[in-house]
């Protein structure tokens, strides 16, 4: 599997022979491959208006392009948000619960990141065909769709220590814009331009993953708690700047923020979370390798809302909590 | 009738091809070839309704929905067939007699003995006693001892001490359908009960004094209470429209102390398109999230399953916080009343949360109570009108309680499941007819088998591995949070899409700690044996021994862990995309082992969700896990077969 941004094709059809030969390399003879490309079919050809665009089929004839349009910035913003006000309205009736939360879209967005990643795994899985993922910059979408699916995959992706490690290589080091995107989150009155809650999408999908195979996760939901609350505000600088250049370098001397040398002047959350106190608290009792594929049910009926976290500050978990305990009591054998 | 294919209601692709046979109980389509002779059983009592729909190339297609909501799609080859077999099949499902259903030919060879024992298991004397009657306040009452009074209640009854017979027999006469005021629950803790009736027949000015006394005498059967609740069930409305018929409900200026309140809960007819309309939405091919939300909302179905909650909670705050009485009516007090009272009892007393608690709170506020299961669930051809799914409300709440409080009850989803396929299945005896007047003329404990006896037997299947009577959840009252709290409501797609294995965990976090309960169990009686060796040797010998090892250690050897493994699925149709790719389907082979055969012993074979699909990572492609494989899940209704597979409910 491979990620990239959006090929420069342009209005002009620019071609690549560096880019098409890259590609070129990954397939052998005779071998296809698949481009899933996280915009819709109208939103990549438009995209050569400014620069940008899609891989035309007879420069790369042995790939074959997909297109699953994944919801993004603004408006992925604007869904969380208006989730997080549904949840808080304590004045809707139950005859019309649903049709406000429908109306937030939030799992609509849930169903179809779980269905590209999917589908990107199909094609790996079953296909046995390599996959290239890309939207327009690949530092959304792209990462939402390879981190999923890779954790459809690989089982040890699945273990407490292979998780931390793809959040480090398809997350943070791959380039995701934490600063910007996980900046105010839902009760912001600003309404930041760059914001958007792709890497909570990415945990609820991991939640729903769980839900789903409750012994194939070595973790619990008590870790994708940990990891949104530091992905937008944190005692450790995992999670800090926007790249590996901007948390290596820092930024051009002159701009507001001047955050540099991230490793020597933070400590790392990976480092807190792998101690042996805190390490129990996030694991999952019922965890046992699953060294097989975990194929996920995008019905509707199969994915549902992350009460744990959308209403973990509005009712008690106490009695979820201690259903959790006894479970640890149990595999424990006290 | 031959070469008959089940299809997969999502992907023709899954088809099954067999043999289709029709019993005098059943529907039977086995399939053809494999070694496992999989097999689909359907008794004539499940089934809902039968669509005949339009020849395609392929066949005559036959849809068979069922009321514990599986769906069957049969292609028949031949058309005069497939007439004939939904001819047949229209007056199967229809018997018009109670000998032609199946729980009178049904056999689990037990001898008259066990029979009798297994209806004496449930005995609502023990229960009023449990309760604490009789007492100062409370008395069985006699008066309807030959259904005399009113032919839907029992010939036991609880009343109030000061109800005399003559306020017993006069208050029949002003409630709808005779039936009085009686005891459903009494609360020991502060003497506070809950009391269910019908609506009296006061129309716009009718009195009754009798009426008026045993409301009276209610309250004073709990002595700190000065005042009463009168809760009506139904939407205002409708209580005010039925006083135009001479009916309606209680005046608070005529009764003296009583306080009244109406919760409305919807009437039986909305109650039935509700389903309908939800079952509608389950039916969809693939659905978007917003086809399903919003279809799910337009069925209302939480909302009524809300309102009955949160009638269940008004009452259980009443007699728990206010240490009040309460009187329940709506109409006729057999559907809606006996799904709330049943629900604030279940709040209220820690004992209807075990299993046995359970089957004595059905047994009492819907069988004993005059609940009438014949109209209501179709045991018998009769007016589709009646049909409704009241007691299937009851069990959702039951449900949803469960995710709430997951350490609280004694028994799990299955328990819940299967009773709700025994109510529709006629293969017990406990829930024919419309009263125990009717039951006993038709002499039903001598003639059929009780449910309870058999569930009973089989509680292994059926206990939550996360109860613990000393669980502070599992004492007292259950207070579920109110609002906000409609987000707390979730589709149960373990019972509305029960048979669509795709849909669901495809391991049972259940049965899995259920089966390390077991071992941790066994090797702490291990333990203990090996440790009272141990002290007799070391008595004998006064040698220092090494220390065993620890318990832990052992119950980490279990290996249960290994046991999940084996349990591959298939992804679902992600992509159409992919379907017309030039196949590269390795050549290992197809379905022989999507197992029907459960491999680990410690995995219940009682429910199909740990089955279907679990082929192994064969690279098949392209398969869609939301197929039941061959809808082979079915239970297994006979209990003398013994085929692996086919026994899903373990009869």
């Amino acid at each position: 599997m491979l990620r990239s941004s959006q090929p420069l094709t342009g209005a002009n059809r620019k071609r690549c022979r560096e880019d098409e030969m890259l590609l070129g390399m990954v397939l052998d003879e005779g071998e296809r491959g698949f481009i899933i490309d996280t915009r819709s079919a109208q939103a990549a050809k438009q995209a050569r208006m400014t620069g940008g665009g899609t891989e035309p089929k007879s420069s790369y004839p042995q790939w074959r392009r997909l297109h699953r349009p994944l919801e993004r910035g603004r408006p992925l913003q604007e869904s969380f948000i208006k989730l997080v006000e549904a949840c808080n309205d304590t004045s809707i009736n139950m005859d019309r619960w649903l049709s406000r939360l429908e109306s937030c879209r939030w799992l609509n967005h849930v169903k179809a990141a779980l269905s590209t990643a999917c589908l990107a795994a199909q094609c790996m899985d079953r296909e046995e065909a390599s996959v290239l993922v890309h939207g327009a910059e690949g530092t959304d979408t792209t990462l939402l769709v390879t981190a999923l699916a890779q954790v459809i995959l690989d089982p040890s992706c699945r273990t407490l220590a292979g998780f931390q490690g793809l959040l480090e290589r398809e997350w943070i080091e791959a380039g995701h814009p934490f600063h910007l995107r996980c900046a105010r989150s839902a009760y912001s009155h600003a309404r930041l331009k760059q914001e958007a809650p792709l890497f909570l999408l990415f945990l609820d999908c991991v939640w729903q993953l769980s839900r789903q195979f409750p012994f194939s996760l070595e973790f619990g939901e008590h870790l994708l708690l940990t990891l949104f609350d530091n992905a937008y505000a944190s005692a450790y600088g995992t999670f800090l700047c926007n790249n590996e250049k901007e948390r290596r370098v820092g930024r051009e001397a002159g701009t507001a923020l001047c955050l540099c040398k991230v490793k020597e002047s933070t400590h790392s959350l990976w480092a807190w979370l792998n101690q042996p106190g805190e390490k129990k608290k996030h694991l999952n009792p019922l965890y046992s390798h699953n060294a097989l594929v975990i194929w996920p049910s995008v019905e509707p009926q199969s994915i549902q809302l992350w009460q744990g976290l959308f209403f973990r500050w509005i009712r008690s978990s106490q009695y979820l909590d201690e259903a959790w305990a006894e479970v640890q009591r149990l595999v424990e054998g006290d | 009738v031959e070469n008959v294919r089940l299809l997969d209601r999502l992907s023709s692709r899954k088809a099954a091809l067999g043999t289709l046979y029709l019993t005098a109980t059943h529907v039977i389509f086995v399939e053809n070839g494999s070694e496992t002779r999989k097999e689909t059983w359907v008794l004539h009592s499940q089934i809902s309704s039968i669509e005949k729909q339009a020849t395609t190339a392929t066949g005559c297609p036959l849809l068979i929905r069922c009321k514990n909501f599986q769906v069957i799609q049969l292609v028949i080859p031949q058309e005069r067939d497939c007439h004939d077999i939904y001819i047949s099949l229209i007056r199967l499902a229809r018997p018009v007699k109670y000998e032609e259903l199946y729980c009178f030919s049904f056999n689990p060879k037990l001898d008259k003995e066990e029979r009798e024992q297994g209806w004496k298991l449930v005995d609502l004397s023990e229960e009023y006693n449990r309760m604490g009657i009789p007492n100062n306040y409370w008395q069985i009452s006699d008066v309807n001892r030959d259904y005399g009074v009113c032919d839907s209640y029992p010939t036991e009854v609880y009343v109030p001490k000061s109800a005399t017979a003559h306020i017993i027999v006069g208050s029949s006469k002003f409630r709808s359908r005779r039936r009085f005021p009686a005891l459903s629950y009494f609360c020991k803790d502060n003497n506070a009960s809950i009391c269910r009736s019908s609506q009296p027949l006061s129309g716009f000015s009718a009195r009754c004094l009798e009426d008026e006394q045993m409301l009276q005498a209610i309250r004073k059967a709990n002595p700190r209470g000065d005042f009463i609740y009168v809760v009506d069930t139904r939407p205002k409305l409708n209580a005010i429209a039925n006083r135009a018929a001479g009916k309606g409900y209680e005046n608070e200026d005529n009764y003296s102390n009583i306080k009244f309140q109406f919760i409305g809960i919807e009437n039986i007819h909305v109650m039935r398109n509700s389903l309908q309309k939800m079952l509608e939405v389950c039916e969809l091919k693939s659905p978007s999230m917003s086809d399903f939300l919003w279809g799910l909302e337009n069925s209302g179905w939480l909302k009524h399953i809300k309102a009955i909650m949160d009638a269940g909670i008004f009452i259980a705050k009443a007699v728990a916080e206010e240490g009040v009485s309460v009187l329940v009516h709506c109409s006729d007090g057999w559907d809606r009343t006996a799904q709330v009272c049943s629900v604030a009892s279940l709040l209220l007393d820690p004992y209807y949360r075990t299993m046995k608690g359970f089957m004595v709170l059905i047994e009492k506020d819907w069988v004993s109570f005059g609940h009438k299961f014949n109209h209501r669930y179709g045991n018998l051809d009769g007016d589709p009108k009646e049909i409704s799914p009241v007691i299937d409300q009851f069990i959702e709440c039951v449900w949803q309680l469960m995710e709430q409080f997951p350490c609280a009850f004694e028994f799990n989803e299955r328990f819940l499941i299967h009773i709700q396929h025994h109510i529709y299945s006629c293969q017990f005896g406990n829930f024919l007819c419309n009263s125990q007047k009717e039951r006993r003329e038709l002499k039903i404990q001598e003639r059929t088998y009780s449910l309870w006896a058999h569930l009973w037997k089989n509680r292994a299947d059926y206990l939550n591995p996360l109860y613990r009577s000393d669980h502070s959840q599992t004492q007292g009252t259950l207070r579920p949070q109110m609002a906000p709290c409609n987000f707390l409501y979730k589709f149960w797609s373990g019972m509305y899409n029960r048979f669509e294995k795709g849909l669901h965990p495809r391991q049972s976090v259940t049965d899995y700690l259920m089966a390390v309960k077991e071992e941790t169990q066994q090797l702490e009686e291990e333990l203990e044996i090996l440790q009272e060796r141990l002290a007799n040797l070391q008595k004998s010998q006064l040698d220092d021994d090494k220390d065993k090892s620890k318990q832990q250690d052992q119950s980490k050897q279990l290996g249960l862990s290994n046991s999940s493994n084996s349990l591959a699925n298939t992804p679902q149709e992600y992509s159409s995309d992919l379907k017309s790719f030039p196949s590269r389907s390795p050549s290992q082979g197809d379905e022989e082992d999507s197992a029907l055969i459960l491999t680990q012993d410690n995995l219940k074979s009682s429910d199909p969700d740990l089955s279907a699909n679990s082929d192994q990572e064969s690279g098949v492609e392209d398969l869609s896990c939301r197929s039941p494989s061959g809808g082979g899940c079915l239970p297994s209704e006979d209990s003398g077969k013994d085929s692996d597979e086919a026994v899903f409910l373990a009869v």
